[in-house]
């Protein structure tokens, strides 16, 4: 028998007992809902951390140093000739200093900023950021120590009327002019990126009274930053003698570890999600049998017509796999409703503005196939039943 | 050229705690292709065996039974699937139609398991429900038909796929007399046409449809002739047991 007229045949004894098979399909439905739920959840996640670093920087290496307490430590001009001597691994460096607790004043009046700064003329392009107004910190700045700074757009909205460029800042007591303004990046909030003061490292050190204890890298590729770090290490390992005194962090690898656990994470709950299915085909199993003895007499009526055991068997396979088949359309149907209803109210979550539900074709091609050999799988047991019924006693039956 | 049915002291036998039931007890028929035989008996007394194994729905305990020349009575069960499908068609008392399915979906099945493709397989199964008068109910449920309607629409179906054999067990069966006989009529025709017919019944006023009367008792031949003389009609008396004419 072809599989078309099995096919139709499904959807016929379906169509007769809605409420039945609506309650057979229900752990399918459950299941692959919820499969693509998890899914799409998870890509989107995915994709947010993605972008996240992406904005960061994916080729970013951060380096920290807390030195040995000893006389020993690592020049900036160490870290600018590691970057000359590797060319196909490092691309710029930037030294990175914190300043905290010293005093800022704008013309009008003292305030806090989110952080201060002190980094190289290299720092905009090492982190892609990008000028609104003015210019960065160049060469020369860095070099003499003259007093400029860059501000975020919070800082130039907030207190310098959205004109900070050619105005002055007093910092630790010292006063700098204002020389460009960042691009906004967190939507100009307190706290966030737009509310930093950036200056020459070399200034950062005197505010702060330190050396310097962190520097930023751009790594040549993402794929190269595991070389990158290590020709890294090995330098700094060489200054110390040891490799307890710093730490070099690369995003791409930091990525690399974050995307590792949420797919491990999506894998368990796809894997619970998978119980559901289970249990769908279990309900399934149990509705063919039913189906297979209350059809004993037809079964018997198609076999004395000649029905062999194979066209039997893919009978009733063929019914099994239909209606899981129509549970898993319906499941991924509810599952993208709840993926993108999640999605939304996700979405207006603060920090979690990017994100969006994404299901894959991929996923809701998976979810499809594997409703449909959950079908075939458990229908098979039955459906072989069926087809080794005597022709004698089927006929019989009542 | 043999015989189109063959039966070689075929047994049948029911094995029912300690007693062994002989449905068939070491009988020998045979049936050659055009002959319309009545298979006659009282209840009990193993027609319905004999037909189920006639029909290859069933297999002899013991003996062999030649379908065509070749001995099925060995044959596993898609084998013999094939020879039901190919050489015969079945009427029942209870017509056995498929409830779902509509009447030329039903005429059409055997001609399904016979892998023959669509457009033939309409065209035949139409045809067929043509010569049983029935060709504009071919879209009707069998539930919307009446019992004599019914029983032509599974005439129909036994002749869809062009047996060499019609095995009709009880055929009137459910029927009232009236319609009873419009369908045996029928089956005189197709024998008339060539089809060889074989007919169950344990009535002998329908018995006398037949030229042959294949008269069985506790499993065995007990007469095997002409259905138009007198002793093929006359029903052995047994104690205890009286005959019921014409139920
Ligand atoms: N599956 C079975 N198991 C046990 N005994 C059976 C079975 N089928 C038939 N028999 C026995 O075999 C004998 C013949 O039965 P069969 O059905 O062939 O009779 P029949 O001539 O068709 O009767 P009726 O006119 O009532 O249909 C009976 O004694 C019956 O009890
Ligand atoms: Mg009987």
């Amino acid at each position: 028998m072809g599989i078309k007229q099995s096919f139709l045949l499904a959807l016929k004894s379906l169509a007769v007992s809605k409420v039945r098979a609506l309650l057979t399909m229900l752990g399918i439905i459950i299941g692959v809902a919820a499969v693509i739920v998890i899914i799409s959840l998870g890509d989107g996640m995915q994709k947010m951390m993605n972008d996240q670093f992406e904005s960061l920087g994916a080729n970013l290496i951060q380096v920290s140093v807390w030195g040995s307490g000893s006389s020993r430590s690592v020049a900036p001009e160490d870290m600018y000739k590691l970057v000359a001597d590797n060319p196909d691994y490092l691309r710029a460096v930037s030294p990175y200093v914190q300043v905290s607790g010293v005093s800022v004043r704008s013309t009008r009046e003292a305030f806090t900023p989110g952080s201060i700064l002190g980094v190289s003329e290299d720092y905009d392009s090492i982190r892609g950021m990008t000028l609104s107004q003015g210019r960065f910190l160049q060469y020369v700045d860095v070099l003499r120590q003259q007093k400029v700074c860059v501000v975020g757009s919070y800082v130039n909205k907030e207190y310098f009327d959205g004109q900070a460029v050619g105005q002055q800042l007093s910092i630790g007591g010292y006063t700098y002019i204002v020389v460009g303004v960042l691009s906004e990046s967190a939507e100009s909030r307190k706290g966030t990126d737009d509310d930093q003061i950036v200056l020459p490292y070399t200034n950062a050190m005197s505010l702060a009274g330190s050396r310097v204890s962190a520097y930023m890298f751009t790594g040549a590729d993402k794929d190269t930053a595991s070389v990158s770090r290590t020709i890294i290490e090995k330098r700094l390992e060489k200054i110390f003698g040891d490799d307890d005194y710093f730490m070099v962090i690369t995003s791409a690898e930091m990525l690399d570890i974050m995307n590792t656990m949420m797919n491990t994470m999506m894998v368990v709950l796809v894997a619970i999600a998978a119980i559901s299915l289970l249990v769908g085909g279990i309900g399934i199993m149990n509705i063919m049998l039913v189906s297979v003895s209350e059809r004993t007499r037809e079964i018997g009526i198609r076999k004395s017509l000649g029905a062999k055991r194979r066209d039997i068997r893919s009978q009733f396979i063929i019914e099994a796999g239909t209606t899981s088949a129509i549970g898993g359309v319906i499941g991924i149907g509810f599952g993208l409703l709840a993926a993108n209803v999640a999605g939304t109210l996700i979405s207006g979550l603060d920090g979690a503005e990017g994100f969006a539900a994404v299901p894959s074709l991929g996923a809701i091609a998976l979810a499809f196939g594997v409703s449909v050999g959950v079908g075939v799988l458990f229908g098979y047991l039955p459906a072989n039943k069926a087809a080794k019924l005597n022709p004698i006693d089927a006929l019989r039956y009542d | 050229m043999g015989h189109l049915i063959e039966f070689r002291q075929v047994y049948k036998i029911y094995q029912m705690g300690d007693t062994a039931v002989h449905a068939l007890d070491g009988v020998d028929i045979t049936i050659d292709k055009g002959e319309f035989v009545a298979i006659v008996g009282q209840s009990g007394s193993g027609k319905s065996t004999a037909m189920n194994i006639i029909g290859c729905l069933d297999v002899p305990t013991r003996g062999q039974y030649f379908l065509g020349g070749t001995d099925v009575s060995t044959m596993d069960d898609d084998q013999q699937a094939v020879i039901r499908n190919k050489m015969l068609g079945f009427i029942f008392q209870q017509y056995n139609l498929i409830p779902k399915l509509n009447v030329l979906e039903n005429v059409e099945l055997p001609l399904l398991y016979a892998g023959v493709p669509e457009r033939e397989r309409r065209e035949r199964a139409r045809s067929a429900l043509e010569r049983v008068g029935l060709a504009d109910k071919s879209k009707n449920l069998p539930s919307q038909l009446s019992g004599g309607q019914q029983q032509r629409v599974s005439i129909a179906r036994a002749l869809a796929g062009s047996p060499s054999v019609i095995l009709a067990d009880e055929p009137t069966g459910a029927l009232d007399s009236r319609t009873g006989r419009e369908v045996l009529h029928f089956l005189k025709q197709l024998n008339r046409e060539g089809d060889t017919v074989v007919l169950i019944t344990h009535d002998n006023s329908i018995a006398v449809m037949a030229d042959r009367i294949i008269r069985l008792q506790d499993g065995k031949v007990i007469y095997d002739g002409d259905a138009h003389d007198p002793r093929a009609v006359v029903q052995p008396h047994l104690p205890g047991e009286d005959e019921e004419v014409g139920a």
